[in-house]
């Protein structure tokens, strides 16, 4: 388990990049370079009626820089995250991390990266991690609802990059898997982060390939850290730290092994 | 400067703990915060057998507040004495356990389990708006807070803590109650019952439908409470209810409470509690309060 920080971290910029979609880079003492791809920080508010972080993936990791590229959508008028998309150069922003436990991958499998709506920004990080360590046999689909893409073309740069639109304006209508099987898409291991639809939709898809598929879950959560229970998911086994089958979604989580998760 | 409490016959070395189902068994929390410097850390509720609690998502935000209903997922007693005990022990802070059950037996069980273990003061979960069997159904009628009260100080070999609902009409009622049925002392508040509901899926935000409110929105309530359950009774109170800082947890203790629990504060700064020990201090010195315990109700009217 990776040691967290509490931060006062610096906004470097902070740009729109779609409908609603912020992306933003800040600077940190020293969750950056502790971080790695599927681990997520806490944003604090700094309006003291919003009690609660709001736990946002790493879309990026820049270590000799320190920093760390947050790209978000903004769930509405008067949010936190409405807040944080009007955060400007030099403004400060409190944050906590790393947090959970991020991709492990596995060296030798052929792999897909694979994303959802806003899950789409943490898989670009996991590419790059895997194109710099030399793991560059791996393809990309990611998922829209519409033309309303974002990261597409910087995907495009790490490896071969497919996509999927709900109303099939870009790519393949439908979602993930129909990209998957339209293209004739085959791969050893899936990562993926998205709705949890998608996550049922490949967990389904790999067992019957006899593939493994880690997935990034999502849960609304309260502290951030493993205390207060609240972003749990079911469990096939017993978990040894719950005593019960549920796991916490920020501590053992948010990635996990398909199989071990009742979705 | 004396920042001591005598609370029933322990000595808390500052008046601050930390309010239950919120830190866990502080192993989470010893991140940021140095356990060695609270009153107290009050454990997440167990039950005599491990709880799976309620589906998710079990929290949301609500302005100026939270609403949750984890539903006291735990991992039972055993699990519990054989790992969280042990960890807290390690430090120079007063263990207190909150115990939680479906019926009186289950309380009795746990609290039996607990009377050879090194903890040094028990919170009767007597309250909790999120289970439906036991819980809050003991707290709102004052016939069986006392039973269930006199039913606890029969087994508990460490002093008992009665943690009573708000969800009545006269807290004062169930305060009586608990000090009749032999309370040690009693907390207060647990969480109000409130509901949020998603206008644009026209849903429950909760999957319990409704959802146990802290945060600061609620400590107007909790002041009020507190105080007219020191008029009431005179059994030391831990006060509880949003408090996100000093000022706060020192109105709390003008009011009547003997020491306080931070809870929700402590996801909105995971090392607010070592913060508000220093506040406490602070204040102390800025009015020359020499002993804390000057302070245990000195409300006064204009």
């Amino acid at each position: 388990m990776s040691e967290k920080f509490q931060e006062t971290a610096t906004v470097v910029s902070q740009k729109s990049i779609g409908a609603g979609i912020f992306d933003l880079t800040i600077q940190t003492k020293e969750i950056a370079a502790h971080a790695k791809a599927g681990q997520f920080v806490s944003v604090y508010s700094g309006d003291a009626s919003k009690l609660l972080p709001r736990p946002i993936s790493l879309c990026g990791i820049d270590r000799e820089k320190k920093n760390l590229r947050l790209v978000y959508r903004v769930t509405g008028e008067g949010t936190g995250t409405e807040e944080f998309s009007k955060l400007k150069t030099g403004d400060t922003v409190r944050i906590l991390g790393p947090l959970g436990n991020g991709f492990t991958v596995d060296p030798g499998k052929k792999a897909f990266l694979i994303g959802g709506g806003i899950g789409v920004p943490p898989m670009l990080q996991l590419a790059k991690q895997m194109k710099i360590s030399g793991m560059e046999d791996f393809q990309v689909v990611m998922g829209y609802r519409d033309a309303n893409t974002f990261l597409l073309e910087e995907f495009k740069e790490q490896a071969e990059t497919f996509a999927a639109t709900e109303d099939g304006s870009v790519g393949t209508k439908g979602n993930v898997l129909d990209a998957i099987r339209e293209n004739h898409l085959k791969a050893d291991v899936i990562y993926a982060c998205g709705p949890t639809p998608m996550l049922r939709a490949l967990k389904a898809y790999a067992a019957e390939q006899g593939i493994d598929c880690y997935i990034s879950m999502e849960e609304r959560m309260a502290c951030g850290i493993g205390a207060c229970l609240a972003c749990v998911c079911k469990t096939t086994k017993m978990d040894e730290h719950s005593n019960v089958k549920n796991k916490r979604i920020c501590k053992e989580g948010p990635v996990f092994d398909a199989k071990e998760v009742e979705l | 400067m004396n920042t001591s409490v005598n609370l029933c016959g322990v000595t808390l070395k500052n008046p601050v703990m930390t309010a239950s189902g919120t830190f866990g068994s502080g192993a989470e929390y010893s991140e940021f915060v140095d356990l060695n410097k609270l009153g107290a850390v009050v454990t997440k509720g167990v039950a005599n057998v491990p709880w799976e609690g309620n589906p998710t998502p079990r929290v949301a935000e609500v302005y100026g507040g939270m609403l949750n209903a984890v539903g006291l997922q735990n991992p039972g007693i055993e699990l519990f004495c054989k790992r969280d005990i042990p960890f807290l022990k390690q430090y120079d802070t007063k263990i207190i356990v909150n115990v939680c059950g479906h019926s009186t037996e289950e309380y009795a069980a746990v609290v039996e389990r607990l009377s050879d273990e090194p903890v040094d003061m028990l919170e009767i979960n007597i309250s909790c708006p999120n289970v439906k069997e036991g819980g809050i159904a003991f707290g709102q009628d004052p016939k069986a807070v006392e039973a269930i009260t006199r039913e606890m100080k029969k087994y508990a070999k460490q002093p008992v803590i009665m943690k009573l609902s708000p969800n009545v009409t006269d807290i004062t009622e169930m305060a009586r109650a608990a000090e009749a049925g032999g309370a040690d002392a009693l907390s207060l508040i647990n969480t109000i019952t409130g509901m949020k509901i998603d206008i644009n899926r026209r849903c429950f935000v909760l999957a319990n439908k409704t959802g146990g409110m802290s945060g600061p929105a609620v400590h107007p309530v909790a002041v009020r409470m507190v105080y007219q359950t020191a008029q009431a009774v005179k059994l030391p109170i831990i006060g509880m209810g949003g408090i996100m800082n000093a000022e706060d947890a020192i109105e709390m203790i003008l009011a009547g409470a003997t020491a306080v629990s931070v809870g929700t504060a402590n996801f909105t700064d995971p090392s607010v509690t070592e913060k508000i020990v220093a506040g406490i201090e602070a204040y102390m010195e800025k009015y020359q309060v020499s002993d804390i315990c000057e302070l245990v109700g000195a409300v006064h009217e204009r």
